[in-house]
């Protein structure tokens, strides 16, 4: 308990924190920006033509190859393109890259399935009625498909928080790395781990807890 | 002049071919009934007339003027001029009743919703939901979610109405409702297409009925024709079947 203690002073408190924010950074960036990302390559990969094929084609492989591929290679991949390149950008920024890349590539699946979900019948209902694909899918699909798209993305964005870990690989700091300078600093592995445990179940629990009621609320739009 | 006709009109789904050189035509205000075996291409013609499914050949002509099915303008032309109500009702489940029937005249027509309410909430009156405008389609019966299909369709003031086998999805009580409703949008001079397995109200409610199967229009008559003396030898074993049971 006294070396808790001593662990938590006002400059390792900051550090800690700091680490939070890292990690919550990384976190919200990639699911926010992975949510956009993926909801519009979900949608290019369900137009229909052959005007639109070099799209579904690219939104495809994007989402098949990221999907494949392993958090911490993706993450080196980007750290070594970024370097031949001569781009002069902060590990965060690699960081930042990597998840966006990774949450558009997953999210986009998710939606896809989701809005895959709603029953075929509502989507000739609203062509036969001129709504474009937009117009459906805002107003005929999404609506209908949030039961089947939360519950997994939200899955995905606890997941997220947690892999975003990988990060430390690279040297950003986040809360995997504040606890091995912690460590490194003397503090037992059981004292210095147990702190960033508890930071991020501080970090994923409000998230799971929001996923839980967007899907009581938008779930209760009627969907059959 | 023919209000919608269909010449020679041929359709795949894939490699199989639904649809083989159809000849129909529904003057203005007229009701045409098309009656057939399953799979016989009633249901594939309406989707034809709703851009569902391209055309491999022929032409389909609303108010004299063809329609090119490769121009997505003309098919968006077409499906302004004609509503489809479908056999499984094909309501957004997620909208009330008010909300199905004023979200294509508002959101996709660009009307005000001020001036589109009173018409939906009108036409629902008319098919007997007046006090269900807030009710959402899974707290409603088959036939009152059919009825609101019915309105949907006509807040769209097509001019041509499209119906599906829109009781076959219903038990046998809830039929009648629809079937009144339909029998009024006859009596107000709506142009309608039927496809129906109700053969009573085919032959009550249709100027003519047209006898389908493999595809092909095997006979084209008056219903009396049609039901009591039909000409070929196919029509007569149908007809037969059906009004033994």
């Amino acid at each position: 308990m006294s070396e808790l203690a001593d662990l938590l002073t006002y400059y390792n408190v900051i550090f800690l924190l700091k680490g939070m924010a890292t990690t919550f950074a990384l976190s919200a960036l990639g699911c926010i920006l992975g949510g956009l990302f993926g909801t519009a390559l979900a949608v290019a990969r369900l137009t229909t033509g052959p005007l639109t094929l070099p799209l579904r084609a690219l939104a495809l492989v994007f989402t098949e190859f990221f999907r494949r591929v392993p958090f911490l290679v993706t993450l080196m991949l980007c750290f070594f393109i970024f370097q031949f390149s001569g781009l002069d950008v902060s590990t965060f920024t690699v960081g930042c890259v990597t998840v966006v890349l990774i949450g558009t590539a997953f999210l986009a699946e998710i939606v896809r399935a989701g809005l895959q979900s709603v029953h075929p019948n509502q989507w000739h209902a609203a062509e036969t009625m001129n709504f474009t694909l937009l117009q459906t899918i805002r107003y005929v699909v999404l609506p209908q498909a949030w039961t089947v798209i939360l519950p997994p993305a939200f899955g995905f964005f606890i997941l997220f928080i947690k892999d975003s870990a990988l990060a430390s690989q690279i040297g950003v700091i986040e809360l995997t790395y504040v606890g091995k300078v912690f460590n490194n600093r003397g503090f037992s592995a059981g004292v210095s781990f147990g702190v960033i445990l508890v930071a991020y179940f501080m970090l994923s629990y409000p998230l799971s807890r929001l996923g839980a009621k967007l899907e009581k609320k938008l779930g209760s739009s009627r969907t059959r | 002049m023919a209000h919608l006709e269909l010449d020679n009109i041929s359709a795949a789904y894939g490699k199989l071919r639904v649809l083989d050189g159809i000849d129909i035509s529904v003057g203005s205000g007229e009701t045409v009934g098309l009656i057939g075996p399953s799979g016989s291409g009633k249901s594939t013609i309406l989707r034809v007339l709703t851009g569902l499914l391209k055309p491999e050949a022929g032409q389909v002509r609303v108010g004299g003027e063809p329609i090119n099915f490769d121009k997505p303008a003309e098919i968006r032309r077409l499906r302004d001029r004609a509503a489809i109500v479908f056999q499984q009702y094909n309501l957004f489940q997620n909208l009330t009743v008010l909300e199905n029937v004023m979200i294509a005249p508002t959101k996709v027509r660009g009307r005000k919703p001020r001036d589109v309410r009173p018409e939906a909430e009108h036409l629902l009156a008319k098919v007997g939901l007046a006090d269900k405008i807030n009710s959402y389609p899974d707290q409603l019966s088959g036939g009152q979610q059919q009825r609101v299909a019915i309105a949907r369709g006509l807040c769209l003031k097509p001019e041509i109405l499209l119906l599906d086998e829109v009781t076959a999805a219903l038990d046998p009580e809830l039929v009648s409702e629809v079937l009144d409703t339909i029998r009024g949008l006859a009596e107000d001079g709506m142009t309608m297409l039927i496809v129906s397995h109700e053969m009573g109200f085919i032959r009550e409610i249709s100027a003519r009925v047209a006898f389908m199967a493999d595809g092909k229009v095997v006979e084209l008559g008056s219903p009396a024709q049609i039901f009591d003396a039909p000409e070929k030898e196919r029509t007569r074993d149908f007809v037969g079947k059906i009004l033994r049971h």
